[in-house]
């Protein structure tokens, strides 16, 4: 309860902080509500699949009918907006609870164990650090096939030596603690140790580390998305959504933002959602670590 | 220092060497025959598919293939790169200079906006310019390239007609591909003006304007974050106190005594920024169609063309490595009080 209300206190000091959780908490409801705010059409088998309006090709400018226009093909650019919240979130998440476990468990491998397990495991790490992300994640999306589930697996991938790296640090030192030493002795086994004394006291630079990366990831994720690697087209799905939109930048003779609708409803959301991620992880940061105060 | 560099440069082949062989095994999720359907350029030749696999041992083991390759690189042959339609080893030294031209431009003033508005952030800490540059920052950081860039292309080059996409126009093309246009140094802008040619300097300069501006602004916000962290620890410290103790005019106290400590994790971070633009500007080169390394490796990915994906890899393994030489060496040489060996 007193770490709640020091916690509250060092919010209220930061109106940034209160955006950050306001907007998080505005996506969250969204995605929540996404059944009441936009209703799948009757029989239709999969609610992800953004209904469709008509085949015709050039995007329509918001109307009654649809609140934010369609894009091409005629998706309905509201109820890809709605849906795609619970995609954003669900990629977010697994990506970032997939890549800190790896992180954490590699990582504490290698700075518990040290010796050549160590040496293996971080030349690993070096060698996917060097590659630049984007290209590795497509080359991993380009061999598995585009889809949704292969870029979480692609981000992931090249996600987690930053916490493997950072982890090994901490696991490190931490071991050289008395409290490791006692807990040797009174004979407790290798996995007891790690999981019950080194992990727990170590982990809070990483989880610090996965808040404040968190948007990082949905960028990452947004632009395989982009680059129409990710889910199919008309799947209720950002980046696709933008990408969709890559066309129609020219507008028409005369009318040069015409289809201005199409990039910025999807483009304002990826930036809002990512900005609450950012101001967030800044709170967790300020939250868990007494330095900056 | 020698043989502190030797040492970084050791490790060098192997993080080439890792970077080959991590592609490799993720090419064996294929099976050979479309492993093989990769070399094949002309549809008739699909009904030799197993003389193909035979032909590049597709179908031997993955260590076999890779050694064959390795083979080939060793004798200076890097493949032929489909997405570019010219020889890797051609397209690197084609692509490269583009990077590296405008990853420089936007690098320049990332540096002097950064540090100039990090410093200022400290000194006024919690007053409004702090909060304005933290907050222009931390939007541009939470700004994808591809939005701010499609954006960036919809007003200034759909509305206004200012700034096109691409490297050059069809006038540009001819000139610099003419024998008497001299490459001097294989910046293009700079060729231009060198070569006299104003007109040609102006198109290519302003087509450089909208992807500068865009990883200007996407990645200001980590260089103003640690020159105003930095800068706030140098601040607190006991030898600014004293400056100020003996009546240093506060001006002083801050240029002179306390920026000159603040810059050091800057100066140290700055190489590892400018490889990472280098690596980096994948999404800003595709979405303002600029032929550059980033839009190359992402084409050739997304097209599985192999020899593509190595050679533009490689290159960036490269890069990695010296850029983390240089931030080491580059400690050493700003820090007196550090010795690398």
């Amino acid at each position: 309860m007193e770490k709640l209300k020091s916690a509250w206190k060092t919010l209220k000091r930061r109106p940034m902080s209160l955006l950050g959780f306001a907007l998080i908490g505005f996506f969250l409801s969204v995605a929540v509500l996404a059944p009441v705010l936009a209703p799948p059409e009757a029989g239709s088998r999969d609610s992800y699949i953004i209904p469709q309006d008509g085949y015709s090709p050039d995007p329509v400018r918001p109307s009654k009918a649809h609140w934010f226009g369609t894009t091409e093909q005629q998706y309905d650019l509201y109820y890809g907006m709605v849906w795609g919240t619970r995609t954003a979130f669900a990629v977010a998440l697994q990506v970032v609870g997939f890549s800190v476990i790896v992180g954490i468990l590699l990582g504490g491998a290698a700075g518990f164990y040290g010796g050549w397990v160590d040496e293996v495991l971080m030349r690993f790490t070096d060698v996917i650090l060097a590659f630049p992300d984007i290209v590795l994640a497509v080359v991993i999306v380009a061999v598995r096939g585009p889809s949704l589930e292969n870029v979480m697996v692609a981000v992931t991938a090249v996600s987690w030596p930053s916490y493997a790296r950072l982890m090994r640090g901490d696991v490190m030192s931490v071991k050289e603690r008395d409290f490791v030493a006692a807990a040797r002795a009174i004979g407790a086994s290798d996995a007891r140790i790690l999981f019950r004394h080194i992990i727990p006291n170590s982990i809070y630079p990483v989880l610090v580390v996965a808040s404040l990366s968190m948007g990082r990831i949905v960028i990452t994720a947004a632009a395989l998305s982009f680059l129409g690697l990710g889910a199919p087209v008309g799947y209720a799905d950002w980046g696709q959504l933008i990408s969709l939109s890559r066309n129609w930048i020219l507008g028409s003779a005369g009318n040069p933002f015409e289809y201005w609708h199409t990039v910025f409803i999807p483009g304002i959301a990826i930036f809002m959602f990512v900005l609450g991620w950012n101001l967030l992880g800044d709170a967790v940061r300020d939250i868990l670590d007494p330095r900056q105060k | 220092m020698l043989k502190f560099c030797v040492k970084r440069l050791a490790f060098l082949p192997f993080v080439m060497f890792g970077v080959t062989a991590l592609l490799f095994a993720c090419l064996q999720f294929l099976s050979p025959e479309m492993r093989a359907s990769l070399y094949i350029k002309d549809p008739r030749q699909l009904s030799q598919l197993d003389a193909v696999i035979e032909k590049y041992g597709l179908r031997k083991p993955v260590y076999i293939q890779y050694g064959l390759w390795l083979k080939q690189v060793a004798h200076g042959e890097l493949g032929y790169s489909e997405t570019a339609k010219m020889p890797v080893a051609q397209a690197i030294k084609a692509f490269f200079p583009a990077t590296f031209e405008l990853t420089l431009i936007a690098f320049i003033p990332i540096m002097v906006i950064g540090v100039y508005f990090g410093v200022l952030s400290a000194v006024y800490k919690d007053r409004l310019i702090d909060h304005v540059s933290r907050f222009v920052a931390i939007t541009g950081y939470s700004l994808p390239s591809f939005v701010l860039g499609l954006g960036l292309l919809m007003v200034f080059y759909g509305k206004l007609h200012w700034f096109p996409p691409g490297r050059y126009g069809l006038e540009t093309d001819m000139l610099v591909h003419l024998d008497t246009f001299r490459h001097y140094t294989g910046l293009l802008t700079l060729d231009c003006l060198l070569n006299g040619e104003w007109t040609a300097f102006t198109d290519v300069a302003k087509r450089m304007v909208l992807p500068g501006a865009t990883l200007l602004y996407i990645s200001v916000a980590l260089l103003l974050r640690i020159t105003r962290s930095s800068m706030l620890e140098e601040l607190s410290k006991d030898y600014v106190r004293t400056a100020r103790a003996k009546g240093l005019p506060e001006s002083v106290v801050i240029r002179k005594h306390a920026l000159a400590n603040a810059l050091i994790p800057v100066v140290t971070l700055s190489s590892l920024l400018f490889i990472g633009l280098l690596g980096g500007v994948v999404i800003t080169e595709t979405v303002f169609d600029f032929p550059g390394i980033g839009r190359w490796g992402v084409q050739a990915a997304q097209q599985l063309d192999i020899p593509g994906v190595l050679g533009s890899t490689l290159l960036a393994a490269f890069l990695f490595v010296m850029a983390n030489l240089a931030s080491d060496l580059l400690y050493a040489v700003v820090d007196p009080r550090i010795r690398v060996g």
